[in-house]
């Protein structure tokens, strides 16, 4: 009986975005929706030259009495595969207009471009119901003219490099974020009273300023003449100002500041939940507190760390904000590609699949979780 | 699961589509902009006295930007916004796409009362607003002409902020390289302009701080983090007021473009809505906006209504549009994917 | 048997302004098993952590052979501690926790391997070696815990109320069990309690604790018989605690008026006027006039308690409490019956 609400909340959260991610990525029907003549002209079209006169009248017939909406996101398919279709569609729409139903239509005195075979084999590819042409792309690939996959010529588009990127970033800020919230969660757990309050509050604080606020604070303090560069060059440590935003460095200092809460409250809870009496056993049983620390504490501490940076990293793949305010020319994060191709271009296919790709990786991760976790199981038992 | 727990599947469904039906009943008009110190003069000077004037709560809300928000909206069936400001790339595609109101010009007073660029088949021009070169004049004493000063990076040496991404980025590098404002687009429509552009780029990559909001590069200038940066105009004059800076802004090169009104088709308050666009275009309510925040006007007969201290600082000015550049929309809105994908090669290279 | 392993001197211990330990003066003797017993809060365990170097005195000093064991630290000490819930490595197994102080003291290999099966083998918990101690019994883990401690053959073992958590049978077998281990393997156990059956059971010597300080120190009998005050009387098995007044004193005896009238007289001296006198109820006997002392009393109820009756009277103001076998033919209530009992059966408390 309590099942049936988690059933309605796994689907609905879940498995739903999941699916509708997945049909993003690999639907393809806008075209063959509007220009379902077309769609049939080209059929037997051997993808070579131009088709027949009668390819031409179709597309004219379906672009008269295409249905706005519905013509939008067929002709910003087509865009997406050869900028300049768009304007090229508009201007062959205005003069099939021009045209009663089923005359004879010359479109390469409309546009000289529909004499270029690549306009039409466009066409052609976009009229089957099923495309793995943005999963390519989402990792620079594409078909060449004779199907077979290939690189995307050099400097077209960086997106496995920017996927590579993000993964370096994420796992940068989640390893610095065990450095630094292991010992302060044991800190926090060792501690009591208002002490603990006023840590606990300290590693939450990132949480409930607003963005812009927490950016700005970065740059006051690490910008060339900010506070940190003018303490470090008061104090005799470097000549010149280090560069410490506007690169790497500064996305992950402030991605690890806003990110830290999410890997202290779980080893916390960890730590917490340990029986306080395990250290001192292990010092009777003559540990020095460092051996003690390594045997005991910290393999205790794992599921927390676990959980910590799965949290972490999961969280952290999906930033853009914060890189993108702080960070250099190359610390642009995968999801502000998809933020531009689902806000700006409304392409629904590339932004499913290169958010399914960040899915696969954050599902791998899961599973390993899963493993690792379960390898430690008895520890709640 | 039994009986209790089908019917308890049922409420949550009921709930859930419960929620998202609910919203498309009856509501008030719902006028969204851009937030901020900008809507809060909007709200001053269009949307209070028309909501008092015409006894129609206003409903505000506020947006970022971007076609797929508007995409979405319009797939999801019954959309809750009703007048939105848009740019000029949300104007095309929409209009295009059919998901805007067609304009009844007549009722705003004519075509002729208008800027033509800031007149379409779907949306009332708001406002036109610009991208300058602007440097901090205390800290930077030098007669700045354009884009070939700030490339020059060895006479005014320091960092140079743009706006990450390839618009304005790559205009502004032909003009630097000596493209005149008028040729601008028909190099970039060829594959030797786009490589020049970048290639221009190249020589001052390692200088240039890329910034994303409006707000960043005056705040990196103020703290002489940038030696010059392209900036949004009307915030440039906002922030020599509001917090007493001396930055300097160079008109020869610069970037305008054109916000608009629309009407989402298929609007509950379809009327109410076009009576808003109305009342916000006329002359003598758009003439209160210039005072506050420095941004053209679309209707031309506001700029006799305004000192000139306040005209001067406008891009509509007319010695302000010689030597500017208008964005070609049409040409952004067919290349924008791929010029986007070859610039975030070309920053990770 | 008689050296002293373990000396308190003077020890104190004070948490901010409450002193928990007042002037504490103890000493553990080599293969003793002796219990701290005391009700909750009275400084037990407290006096263990200081020993175990959990807690450092405020004041005094800890000798262990004669050293003062101050400046080392817990590790350094090698005393074996079972703690109340035992602290198992919840992560390890059974092998690996017993390992684990071998491993600490760098003991080979091969010998850890042989030792810990060793040690499984004499509690018979070696085919449970590879469990991990959630899997196991409460009486299971209590097992192992004290096997990882016996397996570093430590001076002394201390354990702090190791059987609290088991049930009253389990309990009771894992007290015989600690015992027979005790004298099998000749330690010196440190335990506390604040059970006194417990302690009773187990201990060579009790010392009794009342807030931050000893009570008594003796041995089981001593302090059953002949407790020191009342506190010890009280919380050490069941007593009829009677208040009098000394009305004679003898050379070697005392004539005490109860209250509400009756004389008795027992052994002993003493200065003060007021005084409490402590008789078991088992020494309380009905009709034996052979006995020194005679209460006339009226029956108010008899409970059968399997093997023993106990029997509530009432003379006058006096409420008295006895227990006899079975065996006897068990008094009608109401009747009216003589209460007799042994002079030096009577304990007479001053404090
Ligand atoms: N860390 C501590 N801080 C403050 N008071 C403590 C602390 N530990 C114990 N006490 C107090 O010392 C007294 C004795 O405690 P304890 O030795 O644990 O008693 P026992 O083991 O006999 O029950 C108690 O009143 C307890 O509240
Ligand atoms: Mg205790």
């Amino acid at each position: 009986m309590l099942i049936a609400p988690l059933v309605v909340f796994l689907a609905v959260f879940m498995l739903w975005p999941l699916w509708i991610m997945i049909s993003l990525a690999i639907r393809d029907d806008e075209v063959s929706e509007v220009l379902p003549r077309t769609a049939a002209a080209l059929a037997d079209w051997n993808g070579e030259g131009i088709p027949g006169s009668a390819a031409g009248q179709a597309l004219a017939d379906d672009l008269r009495g295409a249905e706005r909406t519905r013509l939008g996101p067929a002709v910003r398919r087509l865009n997406s595969d050869i900028s300049g279709f768009r304007t090229l569609m508009a201007r062959t729409q205005r003069a099939a207009d021009d045209v009663t139903d089923g005359a004879p239509i010359d479109l390469v005195a409309v546009d000289e471009r529909w004499g270029e075979t690549r306009y039409w084999r466009a066409i052609a590819n976009a009229v089957q119901p099923y495309t793995d042409r943005y999963l390519l792309a989402a990792v620079d690939l594409e078909r060449d003219p004779d199907g077979a996959i290939a690189s995307m010529p050099e400097g077209a588009s960086a997106n496995a490099a920017i996927i590579v990127r993000t993964f370096t970033i994420a796992g940068t800020v989640t390893a610095i974020c065990v450095m630094i919230g292991l010992p302060y969660a044991m800190l926090i757990a060792a501690t009591g009273g208002w002490v603990r309050n006023a840590l606990l509050l300290s590693v939450l604080l990132p949480l409930w300023t607003s963005l812009l606020v927490r950016t700005t604070a970065w740059v006051i303090l690490l910008q060339n003449e900010g506070l940190v560069n003018a303490a470090i060059t008061g104090l005799g440590l470097s000549d010149t100002p280090l560069s410490l935003i506007f690169n790497r460095t500064g996305v992950v200092i402030a991605m690890t500041h806003v990110l830290l809460p999410f890997m202290v409250l779980p080893i916390f809870s960890v730590v917490n939940a340990i029986p306080r009496n395990l250290m001192p056993a292990a010092a009777s049983l003559g540990a020095p507190p460092l051996r003690a620390f390594y045997r005991v504490l910290l393999p205790l501490s794992m599921p927390g760390v676990l959980a910590g940076s799965l949290l972490v990293f999961m969280v952290a793949i999906g930033y853009y904000i914060t890189p993108a305010l702080v960070g250099g020319a190359d610390d642009q994060m995968v999801a502000s590609v998809i933020a531009f191709f689902a806000l700006e271009t409304a392409n629904w296919g590339m932004a499913g699949a290169l958010g399914l790709i960040l899915l696969a990786a954050t599902t791998i991760l899961f599973i390993v979780y899963g493993r690792l976790s379960r390898s430690g199981a008895p520890i709640g038992a | 699961m039994g009986i209790s727990g089908s019917s308890s599947f049922l409420a949550a469904v009921a709930i859930i589509t419960g929620l998202s039906s609910g919203v498309a009943a009856a509501r008030d008009l719902t006028v969204v902009s851009w937030g901020g110190n900008y809507q809060d003069v909007q709200r001053e000077i269009y949307f209070e006295p028309f909501s008092e004037q015409n006894e129609t709560p206003i409903l505000e809300e506020s947006w970022n930007g971007g076609y797929g928000v508007l995409a979405a909206q319009m797939q999801g069936g019954a959309p809750s916004w009703d007048v939105i400001q848009v740019e000029a790339e949300e104007l095309e595609l929409g209009c295009f796409d059919g998901i805007y109101e067609t304009i009844d010009w007549e009722m705003m007073g004519g075509e002729d009362q208008f800027f033509d660029s800031t007149v379409s088949e779907c949306g009332v021009g708001a406002i036109v607003w610009s991208t300058v070169l602007a440097y901090d004049g205390d800290r930077l004493d030098a007669e700045i002409d354009g884009w070939e000063d700030f490339w020059d990076i060895e006479t005014y040496p320091g960092s140079r902020g743009l706006r990450r991404g390839p618009k304005l980025t790559l205009e502004i590098a032909l003009m630097a390289d000596g493209v005149p404002p008028e040729d601008v687009y028909d190099t970039l429509r060829t594959d030797e302009g786009v490589d020049r552009a970048f290639a221009k780029l190249d020589e001052i990559k390692n200088d240039i701080v890329w910034w994303e909001a409006g707000a960043q590069p005056l705040q990196l200038l103020a703290s002489g983090e940038l030696a010059m940066t392209a900036a949004y105009s009307g915030r440039i004059f906002a922030a020599n007021e509001t917090e007493d800076r001396n930055f300097e802004v160079v008109w020869n090169g610069s970037i305008y473009a054109v916000d608009s009104w629309v009407v989402l088709s298929g609007s509950p308050n379809k009327d109410a809505a076009m009576e808003f666009i109305r009342f916000a275009s006329l002359a003598e309510n758009q003439a209160k906006m210039p005072p506050e925040i420095p941004y053209g006007m679309s209707n031309v007969d506001v700029s006799n209504m305004l000192s000139d201290d306040v005209l001067e600082q406008l891009p509509t000015a007319p010695a302000n549009l010689e030597g500017a550049l208008e964005t070609d929309v049409n040409f952004w809105v067919d290349n924008v994917e791929e010029l986007t994908g070859r610039f975030n090669a070309w920053l990770a290279q | 048997m008689s050296a002293s392993l373990i000396r308190f001197e003077n020890v104190s211990k004070a948490f901010g302004s409450t002193v928990v330990i007042d002037d504490l003066n103890l000493d553990v003797r080599k293969g003793e098993f002796l219990t701290l017993l005391g009700p909750s809060g009275s400084g037990k365990t407290t006096t263990l952590l200081m020993l175990a170097g959990f807690e450092a005195p405020s004041g005094g000093t800890i000798l262990v052979d004669g050293k003062r064991i101050d400046d080392l630290p817990a590790h350094r000490r090698g005393m074996g501690v079972v703690f109340q819930n035992y602290a198992l490595f919840p992560h390890l197994t059974v092998a690996q926790n017993v390992a684990f102080p071998l491993q600490m003291r760098g003991v080979p290999r091969g010998e850890i391997a042989r030792r810990v099966d060793a040690a499984l083998d004499r509690v018979q918990l070696r085919h449970l070696s590879s469990r991990k101690p959630s899997q196991l019994s409460g009486g299971q883990q209590q097992r192992v815990a004290l096997t990882r401690c016996l397996v570093f053959e430590p001076k002394v073992i201390l354990m702090d109320e190791p059987l609290s958590a088991l049930d009253k049978q389990l309990r009771e077998r894992l007290q015989l069990e600690i015992r027979e281990l005790y004298r099998r393997e000749g330690l010196t156990v440190v335990f506390v309690t604040h059970d006194q059956s417990e302690a009773l059971t187990m201990s060579d010597r009790i010392a009794v604790f009342n807030r931050g300080a000893i009570a008594q120190i003796g041995t089981p009998a001593d302090i059953y018989d002949r407790p020191a005050n009342r506190f010890v009387s009280e919380f050490i098995g069941e007593t009829n605690l009677l208040e009098a007044e000394v009305t004679g004193r003898g050379d070697d005896h005392l004539d005490l008026a109860l209250e509400g009238g009756p004389g008795i007289r027992v052994p002993g001296r003493c200065e003060d006027r007021a005084v409490a006198v402590s008789i078991r109820p088992e020494r309380l006997v009905l009709d034996a006039p052979e006995l020194d002392n005679h209460l006339d009393a009226t029956v108010d109820d008899v409970v059968y308690q399997g093997n023993h009756l106990r029997i509530h009277l009432s003379c006058g103001p006096l409420r008295l409490v006895a227990q006899s076998e079975r065996r006897i033919e068990p008094p009608v209530v109401g009747r009216k019956v003589r209460v007799s009992f042994a002079a030096e059966d009577c304990t007479v408390l001053t404090e």
